[in-house]
């Protein structure tokens, strides 16, 4: 008999309500704390410094309090987030795709992945701004408005491309069981090349710019799609192969935005 | 009255951020998998989660700690808080004024790591996957030591004003030696954990503190040097991690060694 037929499998007994409100307070309880250790730090760190280092009071304490309550709030909510849709989501679909077998569509996936979630990220968008300013100041670039805004899109997709190029490699990496430290060490032989090959003004922000690529619901994702896809496909070990997608799309935009420094 | 309005604001371009990415997720399952997704109401309610939880804890940042943090950066970067009054227009810097700095660097490159979400969903599944052997807080202790080890050279290289290019060399080499010896299992974890450093809570107030250093130092362009911060903020953590995973076997091979010889 299939699992799914076997009815004592599939009725346990209905939870009584109490039951539920007791088990989502007492969730909910420990998340909080769990946000409240999460934040002590940064609180702690700036009364320091604001208090003994700088001597000065701290201003519109009643805000701040709020506004540290909406972090703990906000925090425990997204963890509780991540295990109800992101990491489901993400190992759900790495399931299907290694039952469906077609390994075009899974790579196409990935380079979307990458691909969509980077160009609109907001803290890649500053740092595009800022490099074009800094290449219209060096006079690489016609300061003009126009010029400067299509640098930045340039710049943007450059990195975008690089991230979708990353994720791809990242899976055919776990699909085949290479080592991750191969793959990393030529990145970094790439990046080494790179440096010397590209314009100084640029190395700064290409260095930065594999940092902020990786947003925090792209994380979770890809995380668990990596995770997902090790955990479907024999002889593959979660934790050695289904991590270290991540490390690869923070590694190509360094390369990527020093190429598109010594083209445009 | 207005903080409403701004909340309302955020959300709205935080689902701008999240819809592309919903929208491949569910077009390949619905188009190319055709397969329904499992619990669609806990699913449903677990991104109205996430999206209403990452634009809290954004909003709440923005409200209570960021303004605070980038003014403190530009105070304690100033020319009158590093020399004193009397001194500020002397001009002269030594690296060893900058006492404060380096502390302050250190500090806030450990805090915000620690609060940082999208480290804290690795470590989640890390500990899942490792089945309890890798601890949720001892995975983000060692990326936050990183994370302090790496803001605080990097304004260190800014106050010194030598090249980026030469820290980001030698720390490749420390990190290929370190994949050498380190245990097998943990690499592909530690190379994740740099790219996950640099998220929503570090990004602001580490690169505050770049430009900060940048624009007060003398000879120092904010353009060309307060770049490179975030770079330096990447690439400890992962040393940090192996280095984490290689005492904790050395630890281990000891405890092994002592019950064996009694």
């Amino acid at each position: 008999m299939h699992p799914a037929d076997d009815p004592l499998l599939t009725h346990p007994r209905k939870p009584r309500p109490a039951e539920i409100i007791r088990a989502t307070l007492s969730s909910a309880l420990s998340s909080l704390k769990e946000s409240l250790m999460a934040l002590l730090p940064i609180v702690l760190v700036i009364a320091f410094f604001q208090l003994v280092v700088l001597r000065q009071p701290i201003p519109n304490l009643g805000e701040i309090l709020f506004g540290a309550l909406l972090v703990l709030a906000g925090l425990a909510l997204f963890v509780r987030g991540l295990e109800l849709a992101l990491f489901p989501i993400g190992e759900e679909m790495a399931y299907n795709f290694v039952k469906r077998g077609n390994l075009y569509w899974l790579l196409l996936f990935a380079f979307l992945l990458g691909f969509g979630t980077t160009a609109a990220e907001p803290a890649l968008i500053a740092i595009a701004d800022e490099a074009a300013k800094i290449a219209a100041s060096e006079g690489m670039l016609a300061s003009s408005e126009a010029a400067m805004a299509s640098y930045a899109l340039g710049l943007r997709l450059a990195v975008a491309l690089a991230v979708g190029l990353a994720i791809v490699i990242g899976v055919f990496r776990i699909l085949k069981g290479w080592s991750v430290q191969y793959l990393i060490m030529g990145g970094y032989i790439g990046v080494v090349v790179m440096t010397y090959l590209a314009p100084p003004h640029i190395v700064g922000i290409a260095y930065d710019s594999g940092g902020v690529t990786t947003s925090t619901v792209t994380v979770p994702l890809v995380t668990a799609l990596g995770v997902g896809l090790a955990s479907s496909i024999k002889g593959r070990d979660p934790l050695l192969d289904g991590f270290g997608l991540i490390a690869f799309a923070s590694l190509t935009p360094m390369i990527f935005v020093m190429a598109y420094g010594m083209f445009f | 009255m207005g903080f409403l309005v701004n909340f309302g604001l955020s959300l709205l371009t935080m689902l701008r951020d999240v819809l592309p990415i919903m929208a491949i997720l569910f077009g390949f399952q619905f188009l190319l998998l055709r397969k329904p997704i499992r619990n669609p109401g806990r699913v449903f309610l677990g991104l109205l989660f996430v999206i209403l939880g990452l634009t809290l804890f954004l909003e709440g940042l923005e409200m209570a700690l960021f303004p605070l943090g980038r003014l403190m950066a530009e105070q304690l970067t100033a020319p009158e808080f590093i020399h004193g009054e009397a001194l500020a227009t002397l001009g002269e810097v030594t690296w060893n004024d900058y006492g404060w700095v380096y502390v302050f660097a250190a500090t806030i490159g450990f805090s915000t790591t620690i609060a940082e979400p999208a480290l804290l969903a690795v470590a989640m599944k890390a500990n899942q996957v490792s089945a309890g052997t890798i601890t949720i807080r001892g995975l983000r202790v060692a990326v936050a030591i990183g994370a302090a080890i790496g803001v605080a050279l990097g304004t260190f290289r800014i106050v010194t004003g030598t090249p980026l290019h030469w820290y980001i060399i030698a720390g490749y080499v420390v990190v290929i030696i370190q994949t050498a010896m380190a245990p097998r299992k943990i690499i592909p974890l530690a190379y994740d954990s740099g790219g996950v450093t640099t998220s929503t809570v570090t990004v602001p107030l580490v690169a505050a503190l770049g430009l900060g250093l940048a624009e007060t130092i003398p000879g120092r362009s904010p353009i060309l040097d307060g770049f490179g911060l975030i770079a330096f903020t990447a690439l400890f953590p992962i040393m940090a991690v192996m280095a984490y995973a290689q005492l904790s076997e050395r630890k281990a091979r000891k405890n092994a060694q002592r019950t064996s010889k009694s």
